[in-house]
């Protein structure tokens, strides 16, 4: 119960944090509308619904990298990184934290990116939001852990993206087949179990990540 | 009993070596001020002792555990978009602080920041934030505290209430603090480092 109430403390810090200063979610709202419209326009007519749903997905994978890419400035900035490892609280929770806050500005982006999906492209079916919702837990995990790792090195900006976009291949391709197959169940056990490998993966070692 | 034991104690960053052939022994309730130019690695043994650094030769014990230990850095490791309740409430509640409101209150009223309790960090002056550091640094009554230039940035009347609560802890903690003024804590100092 005190693990649950450290990343319930954490996560609140983070969400209090974006309401006050505004940095992440409304660039991610932005860039993933104005992706959507750019998309929109340079999909030639008749393309098929295929490559529509293909170009939403990159959207969403592209505007959670932007979000990651936020993830960790204020510890990084202000070195508050040290502060939060030297707590007694077990340094997963800092993870699951993080990542719970990505998990809300993803869901967030999303609310606005698939009307507007819907609007210039082809309605959204019930396979792709559950396509989405797992894809989301995936992000929010790799992500947030390699967002650590980049934000304690110099070549943060290059760095992330160098690890998390091939990381989110198998992302876009469970993505994709959940949205347009006519069986998704296969593709959404495929994100289910990457969500649960990487989940696993990124909560034992994040303590190595934030310390030395 | 014994503290904290270094052995040999050596850092590099890259192939700058910061620290080197430090033997230190910190016995409890010891109040040790460590002294030095800039650049003579204070923050640096500061770090190694906090945990933050892993030593790259030698040895570092540290006989104390997360919750016992208060560490004062150069930056406040506060959140400069919370308030200064916000913060020490979340600190608070990871460092399971027992009447964790009444201990925040009283801290925030021994430091003179109650009456800004409720604005965020990022309107204090450095001063202000430096205060909020201490209570930060003093909320779950740490037994070992190592302070790294807690005078900076403070004023006259801010410094003689870190002076009072040094004292105070010199008589009851074991304290390790980094400062260019050694002669303002000469009276509590029970040994000095001296690093080169």
């Amino acid at each position: 119960m005190t693990y649950l109430a450290d990343v319930a403390a954490l996560a609140k810090k983070d969400l209090l944090l974006e309401l006050r200063s505004r940095d992440t979610l409304p660039a991610m709202l932005l860039f993933v509308v104005s992706t959507l419209v750019v998309f929109h326009f340079s999909l030639p007519s008749g393309s098929s619904d295929i490559a529509a749903a293909g170009l939403l997905w990159v959207a969403i994978v592209f505007t959670a990298l932007l979000g990651l890419t936020r993830a960790f400035v204020a510890e990084r900035e202000q070195r508050l990184m040290d502060g939060l490892v030297l707590a007694p609280c077990d340094r997963s929770a800092i993870w699951l934290a993080k990542g719970l806050s990505i998990v809300v500005f993803l869901l967030l982006a999303e609310v606005v990116a698939l009307p507007a999906y819907a609007l210039f492209f082809e309605p959204v079916s019930g396979q792709m939001v559950a396509g989405i919702l797992l894809a989301d837990l995936g992000i929010a995990s790799v992500g947030t852990l390699l967002a650590a790792m980049a934000a304690a090195s110099r070549a943060r900006e290059l760095l992330l993206p160098l690890l998390f976009l091939p990381l989110a291949i198998p992302v876009i391709v469970g993505g994709v087949g959940a949205s347009v197959a006519d069986d998704p169940a296969r593709y959404l056990g495929f994100l289910g179990l990457y969500d649960l490998i990487f989940a696993i993966l990124s909560w034992a070692s994040f303590e190595y990540v934030v310390t030395e | 009993m014994t503290v904290i034991v270094a052995r040999g104690l050596e850092r590099r960053f890259g192939s700058k070596r910061v620290l080197a052939g430090i033997d230190l022994d910190v016995p409890e309730g010891a109040f040790v001020v460590v002294t030095g130019p800039n650049g003579s690695g204070k923050t640096t043994l500061l770090s190694l002792c906090a945990g933050l650094l892993a030593p790259t030769k030698g040895t570092l014990d540290v006989r104390a555990e997360r919750r016992e230990l208060g560490y004062l850095a150069h930056e406040p490791l506060v959140y400069r978009e919370l308030t200064a309740l916000e913060n020490l409430e979340l600190y608070g509640r990871l460092y399971r602080v027992p009447e964790r409101r009444e201990r925040i209150g009283m801290l925030l009223e021994r430091f003179s920041l109650w009456d800004t309790r409720h604005e965020r960090v990022s309107t204090f002056s450095r001063g202000m934030a430096q205060r909020l550091a201490f209570c930060r640094v003093l909320l779950h009554e740490p037994r070992l505290l190592l302070l790294d230039e807690p005078y900076s940035a403070l004023d006259a009347e801010a410094s003689e209430l870190v002076d009072a609560e040094l004292r105070a802890l010199a008589a009851e903690r074991t304290v390790v603090v980094s400062t260019h003024d050694p002669e303002r804590l000469a009276a509590l100092a029970t040994a000095r480092l001296a690093l080169a």
